[in-house]
């Protein structure tokens, strides 16, 4: 099992959920996960229902068999003002810098740089050891930018490389892409069973191949419980309106003739079992251009209650079950 | 639906109070509104709803440019856009009879770059500056140069006043504010204090007074060589060199795009869905929106879901797929009921989704031909009736947290005003659709008034 687990996908796929849910299911029976944010949206926080995240590792989660997660919000400029104390003793040059806008410049402006610090970070945790040569982490799961911009994101090593030719940001560079292309990563891509967010996993896929990155799975979210099999779908067409009507008039909703209460749900209710087929069949669609990915796949309930912390365990159960963690 | 019924009436009462409705055709209408811009969080449908607008207000007679940043394949080929660039191009199918026209585009961020350097520099400067690697990368990849660049296109687009309305849609950022941080953040990197230090080896000498500082300065230029690596800084001094001339203009640039997304010919629409998440980011937006003086025109909710039955709740609907369930245990096994989970023991819709399934295998040996017993009929019926009713009772529990959801957003800000757009089965692919949608999201109400089904 890899130790260093990206999280990607599209936009509102959930995939700061999933990577939560990941981080707690591969902490379950005493490991201990670090899970990453490196966008500064604070997603791991609210979905955690914790305050604000600081640039600081801190435990926020227990995991079933007593597990720990811990969590981390990358801030690219803390992230480098950090490095430049610990390589150049730089206290109040540092802050100078900042002044004058070379901080600002250097991770938000120069291109690839503020990638390089992200993922740095992230692969720093990976490797670190405790006195004992143990590994502090046993899992770093990263909650990663989206599909359409994560290969660039991870690919630190080909941005970088036309600029910083030597120094530590180089060097730096160089080593984060040892772990990232090595089997200690895998790149998880996260979708629903929808046209958009599917286009963009099977395109975001080949970039990542191409690029060599190391893919991992397919996690299919929000999946809708079925209600109607295919016989009831075959049924909805054949059967009479006037037969329904009696049906939903015998289970006590009301009058069975024209204008009566249960004849005048058999329309709306049809309606409903119409578009429940026609997305029904859409989802199939898509599941099966995701099946010609050739990846490990899983599926993710969705939530009848919406998402909350109890939500968060429900799927990390899950995706233990499904033997991704 | 009966839309006369008194009790659907409050019902719709109740779900569209307090919120104030937001008029989206007078939006699109008013010759004063030049601009309007879609912004909100990823997966939202902000593409799609601008060029559903754009579509709309090109039918009822204006002419207007629809800026897209990234399109989705089918979106861009439902406007029939495949082949898009830089330059907008005129969208074919659209009904001109009130006299309007829709042209599309989408940013290419690196073309609108190069096009700002080749017009500001003499030839050979402009060669010198496109192939540094460091101008290269910064057009190409660097996350704020997409919305720098979505800025200057739109007032690229405003200052030749070319169309009566541009619809813009934001790119997919970081964080929803990032197109409103970043063009500032670079405007003032390349016009600010970084850029004399870098340029600072070039120009000492000239003024005494400067000296002290460039001793300064040099340190903070070898410090950034150390990080960076001498040779990449030595891309960023060539570049700035040769960019000098044309610093003063980002910074004014920047800064006339800033205000003309504050004027009054600006409209801001929130786009979101009743989902937890992107209303929180929403929220978040309308604030950052206020405090920058900027004009939000009001929120619209996509993918919002209602029902023709909403008068049936899920209790009852649940209640009687229950009825209907075990009726037919009784009937048709008798004693083997037993064996079967009671649907009584799951009262959850998706758990109890398993009695009906395993009820339907036993109904299939009675659906087929050799089934002449006439009791058959009547119970698949009897469980298709069961299941419609608990799909029912599904849909009305989407209904109730999408109203919370918003009720929370509405109760925060009252003040914004909302069109609601109804949940499709599938994605747009043409035009047809898009129009659809821009009557929903003048109707203000996700379902349209006409019986959709």
């Amino acid at each position: 099992m890899s130790r260093l687990q990206v999280v990607s996908g599209k936009g509102g796929t959930g995939k700061t959920t999933v990577a939560a849910a990941l981080a707690l299911a591969l902490a379950t029976e005493g490991k201990r996960a670090l899970l990453v944010e490196v966008e500064g949206r604070q997603g791991i926080a609210q979905l955690f229902e914790t305050e604000a995240l600081p640039y600081e590792e801190r435990k926020i989660a227990v995991a079933p068999g007593g597990g720990e997660v811990y969590a981390l919000a990358i801030d690219a400029e803390l992230a480098l003002l950090d490095y430049l104390q610990m390589f150049y003793k730089l206290g109040s040059a540092g802050r100078a810098l900042k002044k004058l806008g070379a901080i600002d410049f250097a991770t938000t402006i120069a291109p690839g740089v503020r990638d390089v610090l992200l993922t740095g970070k992230a692969c720093e945790a990976v490797r670190r050891k405790d006195k004992k040569g143990r590994f502090v982490y046993d899992y770093v799961v990263m909650d990663a930018p989206p599909t359409g911009r994560i290969t660039r994101f991870l690919n630190v090593n080909d941005e970088v490389a036309g600029l910083a030719k030597v120094g530590p940001i180089h060097n730096q560079a160089q080593a984060v892409m040892r772990v990232l292309k090595s089997r200690e990563t895998a790149v998880h891509l996260v979708t629903l069973l929808e046209e958009m967010p599917v286009q963009e996993t099977v395109d975001g896929i080949a970039e990542l191949r191409t690029a060599r990155l190391p893919v991992g799975r397919v996690v299919v979210n929000m999946v809708r419980p079925q209600v109607l099999d295919a016989t009831d779908l075959e049924l909805v067409r054949e059967t009479p309106r006037t037969a329904l009507a009696r049906s939903l008039s015998g289970a006590g909703l009301g009058g069975a003739r024209r204008g009566g209460h249960a004849e005048r749900l058999v329309d709306p209710l049809l309606a409903q079992a119409g578009e429940y087929a026609e997305r029904h069949a859409l989802e199939q669609e898509q599941r099966a251009v995701l099946g010609e990915l050739g990846l490990p796949m899983h599926e993710l309930p969705l939530l009848a209650e919406g998402m909350d912390l109890a939500g968060l365990y429900e799927l990390a159960t899950e995706l233990r079950k499904q033997g991704i963690a | 639906m009966s839309p006369d019924d008194p009790a659907r009436h409050q019902e719709g009462a109740r779900r569209l109070t307090p919120a104030r409705v937001l008029d989206v055709d007078r939006l699109l209408e008013d010759p004063r509104n030049r601009i309007v811009v879609c912004c909100g969080s990823g997966g939202v449908g902000k593409t799609t709803t601008a060029a559903a607008l754009g579509l709309r207000a090109a039918e009822r007679g204006r002419k207007v440019v629809v800026l897209t940043i990234d399109p989705a394949r089918r979106l861009a080929q439902s406007m029939g856009i495949d082949s898009l660039d830089n330059t907008p191009r005129r969208v074919k199918g659209v009904d001109d009879s009130a006299g309007g026209e829709l042209h599309a585009m989408m940013l290419d961020m690196k073309r609108t770059f190069d096009e700002i350097v080749e017009s500001h520099a003499d030839p050979d400067r402009a060669a010198a500056i496109l192939g540094n690697p460091f101008y290269q990368s910064l057009s190409a990849g660097f996350a704020g140069t997409q919305e720098y660049m979505a800025m200057e296109k739109l007032g690229q687009l405003r200052a030749k006043d070319e169309w009566d309305l541009i619809v813009v849609d934001t790119p997919p950022s970081r964080s929803a504010l990032d197109f409103l941080d970043a063009p500032k953040r670079l405007g003032s990197f390349l016009d600010g204090k970084l850029i004399r230090v870098l340029l600072a080896p070039a120009k000492v000498g000239g003024r005494a007074g400067m000296k002290f500082l460039n001793v300064g300065m040099s340190m903070m230029t070898g410090v950034l060589g150390k990080v960076l690596g001498g040779p990449f800084l030595k891309d960023v001094q060539t570049f700035v060199a040769a960019m000098d001339s044309m610093f003063g203009g980002f910074r004014t640039r920047a800064d006339a795009t800033y205000k003309l997304l504050q004027a009054s010919g600006t409209a801001f629409l929130v786009v979101a869905a009743p989902e937890r998440d992107a209303l929180r980011e929403a929220a978040y937006f309308v604030q950052r929106l206020a405090a920058e003086d900027m004009p939000l025109a009001g929120l619209v909710l996509n993918r919002v879901h209602g029902s023709g039955a909403d008068r049936l709740s899920a209790e009852r609907a649940l209640a009687a797929a229950e009825n209907l369930e075990d009726a037919r245990i009784v009937d048709q096994n008798g004693g083997k009921a037993g064996l079967r989970s009671s649907p009584g023991n799951s009262p959850d819709p998706h758990g109890s989704s398993e009695p009906a399934d395993a009820a339907h295998d036993d109904s299939t040996p009675d659906a087929a031909p050799e089934a002449l017993d006439a009791g058959a009929p009547e119970r698949s019926v009897d469980a298709l009736a069961a299941g419609l009713l608990r799909l029912h009772a599904e849909r009305m529990h989407l209904l109730a947290r999408e109203q919370r959801t918003r009720d929370r957003f509405t109760a925060r800000h009252p003040e914004v005003a909302v069109t609601e757009v109804a949940a499709l089965p599938g994605d747009v692919h043409d035009l047809a659709g898009l129009r659809d949608i821009g009557a929903r999201l003048a109707t203000g109400r996700p379902e349209l008034p006409e019986p959709g089904a």
